[in-house]
């Protein structure tokens, strides 16, 4: 169970929100909704624990994250606007590094599946530098098929995904969900998940 | 994973020849450009030698900090890395390795004929190609606390120079004064010993502090 109380994140002099409070039980899908620059991104990131809220808490399972550290790291999957790919690296190499360096050795079959599940059959071989943007993102998504991890924080996932790929993410979505995984996003488009419970959180 | 980080490294490195290629050039063309520019006395070359190539073998290192960490961080790699669930300070050695065996080792292997240009005895030759062999190392180390300071700043280039010359100063002194005293007939052990405590300290500190100051750059 993730848990935020009273958070509050200052950029500069401004500041971007306060009092934004939410309980995350697993099952369940948090979307963050907001008008550009309402610091859905920062709050994301403050949720990853890559930057410090100004104010408040953040707990799993009742412990502080900070305090858990790595250990509540082991539990995340991050995905947020940078791909996370490298251009000179193949597609099958980038996704193979990015899962161990997440901490998940992945076999290449266990990653040419993932990748074929992501429509990128026949690609896996290309330098992502010759890829599309849409298939770039196709790439960093197909890591949320090889990782174990149950709290999944996807920045703007749909972004650039035409509406077949929308689809598989929000099949993929609800699988996780009915795993008793936890998803928070942040995304402009419409997106249902039938049958499983949907938070959404308001950023003024 | 500390493997795969290297192994990734490497394989950049591989893919993207020319990075590595002009650290190694600058460093030969910078070394050659010395006889070219004093002339055939070979006495004044000698001397001069072990000064050169170790202020070369710097500013060669130096040159290929900016790509360190650079980029990870536009294409959000190191946001990924900072995430991962294991010690960040550990994948920040390995980059750092693998900047070394990349740009720190070719130095090392070209020095010993380049050192020829300067009329080195073989054992000066020896001596040179150990003590950059301990001390290119430092420089990858403490260089990654340069870059990682200067993350994402504009004209961080001249600003990682600034930070990290001076802090290279001891390894430049040492480095060069066990030639200087293996070519005077004295004995370089002592240079060559602290030359290893310089690495061993760096080993064990710089990881840490490039992963601080990392931590802070992404904020």
């Amino acid at each position: 169970m993730l848990q935020g109380s009273n958070l509050a994140c200052v950029r500069g002099d401004r500041r971007l929100f306060k009092d934004v409070n939410f309980t995350l039980e697993a099952g369940t899908l948090m979307q963050v909704h907001g008008p550009n620059g309402s610091g859905k991104t920062s709050l994301l990131r403050i949720l990853c624990g890559l930057s410090n809220p100004a104010l408040g808490e953040i707990t799993w399972n009742g412990t502080g994250i900070r305090t858990l550290g790595y250990e509540y790291l082991s539990n995340l999957t991050y995905i947020g606007h940078l791909s996370g790919t490298k251009d000179d690296l193949t597609v099958l190499e980038n996704i193979r590094i990015s899962s161990a360096l997440a901490g998940m050795q992945i076999t290449e079959a266990q990653a040419r599946k993932a990748l074929a599940y992501m429509g990128l059959k026949g690609r896996e071989l290309l330098p992502a530098k010759v890829l599309s943007q849409g298939q770039r993102r196709r790439v960093a998504l197909a890591r949320l098929l090889v990782c174990k991890t149950k709290l999944w924080i996807l920045d703007e996932p749909l972004a650039a995904l035409d509406v077949m790929a929308v689809k598989l993410i929000q099949r993929l979505l609800e699988r996780h969900l009915a795993d008793e995984g936890m998803v928070i996003m942040t995304t402009h488009q419409d997106i249902e998940v039938t049958t499983f419970s949907k938070v959404n959180l308001k950023l003024a | 994973m500390f493997f795969w980080i290297i192994k990734r490294d490497l394989l950049l490195a591989v893919r993207r020849r020319s990075d590595v290629l002009t650290t190694l050039f600058f460093f030969v063309i910078v070394v050659s450009l010395f006889p070219l520019s004093v002339g055939p006395e070979m006495n004044l070359l000698r001397t001069m030698a072990p000064g050169v190539v170790w202020v070369a073998a710097l500013l060669a290192s130096m040159l290929s900090l900016g790509r360190l960490f650079s980029n990870d961080y536009l294409d959000g790699t190191l946001e990924q890395m900072l995430l991962s669930p294991q010690s960040f300070s550990l994948l920040v050695l390995g980059k750092a390795l693998a900047h070394w065996l990349v740009t720190g080792v070719p130095l090392v292997l070209m020095a010993p004929v380049l050192g020829i240009q300067y009329d080195l005895p073989a054992d000066a030759l020896f001596v040179l190609v150990v003590s950059l062999l301990l001390g290119t190392p430092v420089l990858s180390l403490i260089g990654a606390i340069g870059a990682a300071l200067t993350l994402g700043l504009r004209g961080g280039g001249v600003l990682v120079s600034l930070l990290v010359l001076p802090l290279y100063i001891p390894v430049l002194i040492f480095g060069a004064g066990a030639v200087e005293a293996n070519m005077a007939g004295v004995s370089f052990e002592a240079h060559l010993s602290l030359l290893g405590a310089f690495l061993l300290v760096s080993l064990v500190f710089s990881p840490w502090a490039t992963a601080s100051s990392l931590r802070v750059s992404m904020e």
